[in-house]
């Protein structure tokens, strides 16, 4: 049975459940806290992840072969707790903003960050399928947490009805490959590599596997739900759909890939280049026009998603660690941003709310526009190191296939594109404006840690990428390219 | 502790410390940017004259001075690894002088003076850290610090009604061309063996002499690294980005990113591309020698019609960079070696002229040529200088263009006739006509402006005063430079065009002159400088192409012209 390994999922779910019930008896007044309580929790499983050494090597195999213990695993379980931590703190903050339901707002989130445990640690097509309706069907209810907010509902309408249609080929791609295959377990079919290389319907199948998986991470062609749906959604809930849920879906791609069907995505580079080069050039350009900052993050996040797909289209192992180490990176980046969404757009979402941030708030100014330049890729922060790996690797393919140098050409286009709106919301943050509104912005003790967290992980990646390096190698051992 | 690390690291510091300072303690945040600069400028001046030329060896090898190395990431391959030679010597100490002057005539930011001094502070500390970075990583990440407050510094500072679009246009150029330098860079490195990865420069340089870069890898390396860092030295035709924005940024960025941050790309450019892809480098020199053209003449041509002072110095300045890629394209000791001393003399001829505009921008508050005139009466001093300056940038004798530009005249002669020709047209004639129009507008003539003065005190005048002294002492005395500018050139002139007639076999090895000492005459020298080339050909079948070698026998032309 293997059970203990599976413990942090056991008690993620232990304190979704918990939360629910201590909300039975605690006053409406000081409900707030329980988020702290979530936050408390999440940290002691984070911590309990590092002590107990539950890198097992070789991996180990569970439950009929279903679930699997290893380094990838537990590399993304500690990437989404991480981000969960900070989508809770944001949630305390945000609590003014959300009218009924606090602890069911924690609890689902905390449901969903099971789901993203399971499918870390997915071997089979049955649990990826659950698990990833597990995080989709609690987003759903989160992306529309605001009753009273139009553009909530509208929100999570759009998002039910494309997750409806993703998971629909999903499961269709699933059936293909079964059928063609007669089994969905990923240890089988890369055995089967011979008789499945060449299988038309297999391939059939894969693609559109890939194309439910593509609506996670939001590339294309399943990336039109992504503004519509960060702007619409809560603050908190658009960052954890930005980070955690994106990386869910870049592991289940990383598992797929590389540990199910390695012998045909070595073929495949075409069509990751393909999207990798369409999604950057669209999430960039589309949102040079934008003025609501949620939604230009939005688009942002399918170009962040191209770029990491640059990592995935590399099929090297030194591409998978880049998509491993941007997403980390990734997450403090938006972090940040979306904790001084969080303060600042309380009203409206526009950029123009940050003009005169620097008078309000230096630190929020500085972080936003840390953020912004970590995003864009300028040195020494984190989202510089990133691409500087993601190109490395792409680059390190060019020798054979010269296509390759286009890839990174396209990439460094999209940087240019992008740079001119990141340095549009560092200039509403820095320029002089004539707004009326020069209050302070107070913030508050959770906030604080998280900007300090956020910043300081910025740094740390942009400048010492040691650990992390050898965390990531350490993690992609068990993928085959 | 190298002295490299506190010249770079006191200005960093010192934006450390202005974080800390309230808003309020205007004079203090003022003093200790002056006081980073200033010493940080005598720690270079100090540097400087402890610095010998350098015996260039028996091998083909790259030789520092003042190393410090750290271990950093030993994982990926990069590490802190700075050190000086007689390439990045020059910039080093220009660049501080000009670090120093800059922030002496900032003297009337008025607003937001703490962001203000910080960003320069940043941007100094970048961009000498740049210069004496000596690991790619490092190389790359200071200039990115630099170039970033650029922008922020036009938009908020920045003057005209032009300055939100020049912030842009600036920043996305140089931006575009910083990633295409990161592409060819991190390609570059891809080409060393696996498991024996280095950003290092020396280490890198060392493996390519042995194991030349596949012709296949050189097609697409060399052109991402010419083109990128040709973006960001303003290579016609990517050039419009300059005058706009110099013309729109405040005074003290113009002065350190016209004098200072521009001169990376040709510091890139030789250091790492010319000598690392000799083969790709000679099927692209003609063409880098045909777009310089488009710098000297095209942009001269442009400049003549400015009506505006500060986008007439921004276009001569882009076409000055012409010739600095001419003395790149020549691939000879001495036409690079003129590249090198004309990026220090245009790194103060620039500033010093950015300053002077910035200050007449103050008095005057218009910079339209058509509205001024008879202002040297009033301004004798910055009209004195400013008319030194302007002369100068024609390639008057006696300042350090002059010995730049004779250098690199003489060196690309036996490669680009026609161009050296066409190019000297272009300097004394085109150059002649809008500088001197430029002076009778401005200072001669008698419309009365009452009010205005120079600057009060000898200590104002201090800036102006040292960065013109510093020009005339290059141009009477260039051989403060040039010796050891030659030292190291040498060996990378040698790698450099070891491609151009060696071109199927670029592995083979070159002759020292240490082996036949008997050939290694003196060459004539030129505007009293004592180059010497003391390299010569030890197989006739190998003949090194150095245009310094002014031999008897011509040279043999280049294939592609």
């Amino acid at each position: 049975m293997n059970l203990h390994l599976i413990i942090p999922e056991m008690e993620m779910a232990a304190l979704a459940l918990a939360i629910l019930l201590i909300d039975l008896w605690t006053p409406a007044a000081s409900k707030p806290r329980l988020g702290w309580l979530a936050a408390l929790g999440l940290g002691a499983i984070l911590l309990m992840s590092f002590t107990c050494d539950s890198i097992a090597d070789p991996a180990v195999p569970a439950f009929s072969q279903l679930f699997i213990g290893d380094g990838l695993g537990l590399y993304f379980k500690r990437f989404f707790i991480g981000a969960a931590i900070l989508v809770v703190l944001m949630g305390i903050e945000y609590s003014d903003r959300l009218p009924v339901g606090f602890a069911e707002f924690h609890a689902l989130v905390l449901l969903a960050l099971v789901g993203m445990m399971f499918a870390a640690s997915a071997n089979d097509f049955i649990l990826v399928f659950v698990s990833l309706e597990l995080i989709t069907v609690t987003s759903y209810v989160l992306v529309s947490f605001q009753r009273a907010r139009l553009a909530s509902l509208e929100a999570g309408v759009k998002y039910l009805v494309m997750g409806g249609l993703s998971a629909a080929f999903l499961v269709f791609g699933i059936a293909l490959l079964f059928a063609a295959s007669g089994s969905t377990n990923f240890t089988v079919l890369s055995g089967a590599s011979a008789t499945l290389a060449g299988n038309r319907l297999f391939w059939l199948g894969l693609l559109l596997v890939l194309t439910g998986v593509a609506f996670k991470i939001a590339v294309f062609p399943m990336q039109m739900w992504a503004p519509d749906v960060y702007q619409g959604a809560p603050t908190p809930v658009t960052a954890f759909l930005a980070v955690a849920s994106k990386g869910a879906g870049f592991v289940l791609l990383l598992r797929v890939l590389f540990m199910a069907v390695p012998f045909i995505a070595r073929q495949w580079h075409t069509l990751f280049m393909v999207v990798a080069a369409i999604s950057i050039l669209y999430g960039n350009l589309c949102a040079l026009p934008q003025r609501s900052l949620k939604r230009l993050l939005g688009y942002s996040s399918i170009a962040h998603a191209g770029y990491m797909m640059l990592g995935i289209a590399a099929l090297n192992s030194d591409g998978t660690q880049a998509v491993l180490y941007y997403l980390a990176g990734y997450m403090f980046t938006l972090g940040a941003a979306f904790v001084v969404v969080c303060l600042v757009c309380r009203e409206t979402d526009d950029i123009s709310a940050l003009s005169g941030l620097n008078g309000r708030s230096p630190v929020l100014a500085a972080a936003m526009a840390m953020a912004m330049a970590s995003l864009a890729g300028v040195p020494p922060l984190a989202g510089f190191a990133g691409k500087f790996f993601l190109l490395l690797s792409v680059l390190e393919r060019a020798g054979a296939n010269p296509a390759y140098y286009w890839l990174a050409l396209v990439a460094i286009a999209g940087v240019v594109i992008s740079l001119a709106y990141y340095f549009g919301v560092i200039r509403a943050v820095y320029w002089p404006s004539d707004r009326a509104e020069t209050a302070p912005i107070p913030i508050s003790p959770a906030m604080k840690i998280s900007l300090a967290v956020c910043m300081a992980g910025m740094l740390w990646l942009g400048l010492f990428p040691n650990a992390l390096v050898q965390a990531a190698a350490e993690a992609v051992k068990a993928l085959r390219f | 502790m190298s002295p490299l690390t506190l010249i770079f690291g006191l200005p960093l510091l010192a934006a450390l410390l202005t974080a800390l300072i309230p808003r309020n303690f205007r004079f203090v945040i003022r003093c200790v940017a002056l006081l980073a600069t200033f010493s940080s400028m005598v720690i270079a001046l100090v540097m400087f004259c402890k610095c010998h030329p350098l015996d260039p060896g028996g091998m083909i090898r790259l030789k520092f001075l003042f190393e410090e190395t750290h271990q950093w990431s030993p994982a990926i391959g990069f590490g802190y690894h700075v050190g000086v030679d007689g390439i990045n010597l020059g910039l080093i100490v220009m660049g501080a002088i000009v670090a120093f002057a800059a922030t002496f005539v900032s003297r009337r930011i008025e607003t937001r003076e703490k962001e203000f001094y910080i960003l320069l502070m940043l941007m100094t500390g970048g961009i000498l850290g740049a210069f004496a970075s000596l690991d790619l990583v490092c190389f790359y990440g200071f200039h990115e610090l630099a170039l970033v407050p650029t922008f922020i510094m036009i938009g908020v500072w920045g003057r005209g009604d032009n300055k939100n679009f020049a912030a842009y246009q600036i920043t996305l150029y140089l931006s575009a061309g910083a990633l295409l330098v990161l592409l060819g860079l991190l390609a570059l490195y891809l080409q060393l063996p696996p498991g024996n990865r280095s950003f290092d420069i020396v280490a890198i340089t060392a493996y390519f002499q042995s194991h030349p870069i596949g012709a296949e890898a050189e097609r697409w390396i060399f052109p991402l690294l010419l083109f990128g860092f040709g973006i960001l030295v303003s290579l016609w035709p990517f050039h419009t980005w300059a005058p706009p924005g110099y013309g729109a940024a405040p005074t003290a960025t113009a002065m350190l990113h016209a004098g200072v941050i521009k001169k990376f790309g040709l510091y890139g450019l030789i250091r790492i591309a010319l000598p690392l892809m000799p083969a790709a480098a000679a099927r692209w020199v003609p063409i880098l020698a045909f777009l310089c053209l488009g710098n000297i003449i095209y942009c001269g041509l442009v400049a003549m019609r400015q009506r505006n002072l500060n986008l007439l110095i921004g276009n001569s300045s882009v076409a000055h960079m012409g010739f600095a890629f001419l003395g790149l394209a020549s691939l000879s000791t001495i036409g690079m070696s003129g590249t090198v001393l004309i990026m220090v003399a245009h790194g103060f001829l620039a500033a010093l002229t950015f300053a002077l505009s910035g200050y007449l921008d103050e008095e005057l508050k218009t910079l339209e040529i058509g509205e001024m005139g008879g202002l040297l009466r009033h301004l004798p001093f910055i009209g004195t200088a400013m008319i030194m300056a302007m002369l100068a940038g024609c390639g008057l004798p006696g300042f350090a263009n002059f010995p730049g530009e004779m250098m690199v005249l003489f060196g690309s002669w036996h490669r680009y006739p026609v161009v050296v020709v066409i190019a000297l047209w272009g300097a004394l004639v085109i150059g002649g006509v809008y500088m001197l129009r430029a002076i009778r507008n401005i200072w001669h003539g008698a419309k009365p402006w009452p009010g205005i003065s120079d600057p009060a005190s000898a200590w104002r005048k201090l800036p102006f005063a040292l960065l013109l002294a510093c020009l005339i002492a290059l141009g009477c005395y260039p051989r403060l430079l040039t010796d050891c500018i030659r030292s190291s050139v040498e060996p990378i002139a040698r790698m450099a065009s070891s491609g151009s007639v060696l071109k199927d076999n670029p592995a083979n090895t070159i002759p020292h002159p240490a082996e036949n000492p008997q050939l290694a005459a003196p060459k004539p020298g030129e505007g009293g400088s004592a180059i010497r080339n003391p390299q010569s050909p030890a197989n006739p079948a190998a003949t090194i192409p150095d245009a310094a070698n002014v031999s008897p026998q011509p040279v043999p032309p280049m294939p592609t012209r």
